[in-house]
């Protein structure tokens, strides 16, 4: 089971599902973080769904593609977008960051089987593509390797290190996509420092550059194709995108970075989002099985 | 387990070896970054999946030999330690054997949160070549002399540290990292150091080889205090004092079964490192003694202070870590012995 080419409908409407798994999850937990899962729903799933090639049967599929989210802290949407895809049961999610679960805040390769390499410290999973990039590229593999990073993220100076890297052996396998919400849990990247103009810095360590609306999924869809006929450089993909994209309350609010919605937030943003907390939490429960395969209109139930 | 009992040469020595204690005095010198380098040739002609990064140092590090001989397994990273240290797990999650060279200080300070979080955490065989290790470096001063590597990396959840005693155990416990599914720092040194054990000389890691019998007291050393150690038996000898020496080459997993017996057998020990006092070989060896079988110890190790320029000699001496401080340990962990 290979790419799934979602349509652009089906997308959405998986895009939807994501967004109601991420707060029924964090509802449940009561912990975790749920401004960059929402922001980076859209083209993660326009990821798992659409643009690679996965094979969550088969765990070492050395046709798969490699995704590694550098900004370990958006768990919820990992996790999400993994069990949606058939990585593990839905009902899983709700075991999210509980001891008895396998879902660690934070990605663990030894707990949650189809996590590549354990991450959650910033700055680093760039680094980590880049090995796998080279690695895959010296076995003639034609994968490609897909490093989800965060806009605060770009503070590190290990993501430099990584960006000259990368341009220096032409990495062109390697895409960098920046969840560009412009917020970081302090406040306003901007105010706490930075990191503008980032298209400049990224075109200046000689990557190529696209810079699109990260909640378009096709905007979205048509960079990563763009990322794919570029030849002899990694691409980075600028994903502007809203903090809390979907829920009224927490868009654009910094202060939902890192803490979870309230049993009764929670309750309003899953109306926001066509449900309610009652019934997405039962199909969580209920949908214990992997299910993948897109259905003819794109309605998943 | 225990190498052949020992008597007063080193176990299994090979004709390359130089035999104790004729050669004591006056020991053939070798370079143990050689040992790196030429282990990594070795290694490179066995194994397909192996790879070599360096952190702008290849000279030094001796990983020029691999990159001459295999320049297409050959990475070079530039000045990035904390890339570097990244790139080899990526690396080693596509199934390769990534080894990186760079000087210890670097690799195990500033690159540390790298090996914890994306190496070890993941439990990746990253095999990490910390070069110029110990106050042993000379005249680069503080900045450059490793002196908390065995301390940092002890600590860390998965991860494996050897430090080998000269060219000879350098090499094998280069080559034998590529048969371990985990994580290892190797921590080598710069200067010529004395040969001691020899191309035949056992090596497996975890396992402590006894180089010299005695059960007077015990001197647990690693690196170049092994052949410290083996001096400063040689002169208790002449004052009617068998001391037993063991290379304790690896600090995780550490032999704990040599270490209780040495307790038992002998009744006192003495560990000697280039390292700081905390956290080292002394508190390694201190941790495995209290739980099952207490004796007085004595610690042969850099006193916590930082190090600073000069001959390699002066320095071990200024810093009393060379086989006289050894020598007085063992008395006074002797004298310290419970009589009945």
């Amino acid at each position: 089971m290979p790419r799934l080419e979602f349509s652009l409908d089906q997308l959405r409407e998986r895009a939807l599902f994501v967004r109601r798994d991420i707060i029924a999850l964090l509802a449940r937990s009561q912990s975790g973080h749920s401004g960059g899962p929402l922001s980076s729903t859209d083209f993660g799933t326009a990821l798992f769904f659409h643009e690679m090639n996965l094979n969550p049967e088969r765990l070492d599929d050395p046709q798969r593609d490699i995704w590694h989210f550098s900004i370990g802290h958006v768990t919820p949407v990992i996790y999400s977008l993994m069990a949606e895809r058939g990585y593990f049961p839905l009902a899983d999610l709700l075991g999210f960051r509980q001891f008895a679960g396998h879902l660690q805040g934070h990605p663990s390769k030894h707990d949650t089987a189809g996590i590549e390499v354990s991450c959650g410290s910033l700055g680093q999973g760039l680094s980590v593509a880049c090995g796998i990039a080279l690695g895959s590229r010296h076995d003639g593999n034609p994968r490609r390797i897909y490093c989800i990073m965060g806009d605060g993220e770009q503070q590190e100076g290990q993501i430099w290190e990584a960006a000259m890297f990368a341009a220096h052996y032409r990495l062109e396998n390697l895409v960098g996509i920046i969840d560009y919400n412009r917020k970081q849990i302090d406040g306003d990247v901007q105010d706490v420092m930075g990191i503008a103009p980032l298209a400049d810095k990224w075109r200046a360590f000689n990557w190529h550059v696209i810079e699109i609306d990260g909640h378009d999924l096709k905007a979205v869809l048509d960079a990563l194709q763009e990322a794919r006929r570029t030849q002899g450089k990694p691409s980075v993909i600028l994903a502007h995108t809203v903090m809390g994209k979907g829920v009224s309350y927490m868009e654009d609010d910094y202060r939902w970075h890192g803490v979870p919605p309230s049993v009764e937030q929670a309750e309003k943003a899953l109306i926001e989002l066509g449900t309610s907390l009652d019934a997405w939490t039962r199909r969580l429960q209920t949908h214990a099985t992997r299910r993948v395969a897109p259905s003819a209109n794109g309605a998943a139930e | 387990m225990n190498p052949a009992p020992a008597g007063s040469a080193p176990a299994g020595s090979a004709p390359a070896a130089p035999a104790a204690p004729a050669t004591l005095a006056k020991p053939e010198l070798k370079r143990t970054r050689e040992g790196f380098g030429h282990g990594l040739v070795e290694l490179g002609e066995k194994r397909p999946n192996v790879f070599v990064l360096v952190g702008d140092l290849s000279g030094s590090t001796n990983v020029n030999f691999f990159a001459q001989r295999f320049p297409d397994r050959f990475i070079q990273v530039g000045i990035a330690e904390q890339n570097m240290m990244c790139v080899a797990a990526g690396l080693a999650a596509t199934g390769k054997i990534p080894y990186l060279a760079t000087y210890g200080a670097f690799a195990s300070c500033r690159s540390a949160d790298q090996i914890r979080v994306t190496v070890a955490y993941s439990d990746l065989p990253v095999k990490i070549g910390g070069a110029h290790g110990g106050i042993s470096v000379g005249p680069d001063g503080a900045t450059h002399q490793a002196m908390e590597e065995i301390a940092i990396i002890r600590s860390i959840p998965n991860m494996r540290m050897i430090v080998p005693c000269d060219y000879w155990e350098t090499r094998k416990a280069t080559v034998a990292a590529a048969d371990d599914p985990h994580p290892d720092y190797i921590r080598f040194g710069r200067e010529p150091v004395p040969v001691v054990t020899g191309a035949e000389s056992p090596f497996v890691i975890g396992k402590a080889n006894e180089l010299r019998a005695g059960s007077d007291v015990a001197i647990i050393a690693c690196g170049v205090m092994v052949y410290e150690a083996l001096v400063a038996a040689e002169e208790l000898l002449a004052r009617g004092i068998a001391a037993r020496v063991i290379n304790m080459h690896t600090l995780k997993p550490l032999d704990v079964e040599a270490i209780e017996r040495a307790a038992r057998d002998c009744g006192a020990i003495v560990t000697a490192e280039e390292h700081q006092i905390h956290g080292g070989l002394g508190g390694a060896v201190a941790e495995a003694v209290v739980r099952s079988h207490p004796v007085p110890m004595e610690f042969v190790a850099v006193h916590d202070r930082f190090g600073r320029s000069g001959k390699q000699e002066e320095l071990m001496a200024a810093f009393g870590i060379k086989s006289p401080d050894i020598l007085r340990a063992a008395e006074r962990a002797m004298a310290r012995k419970v009589r009945r």
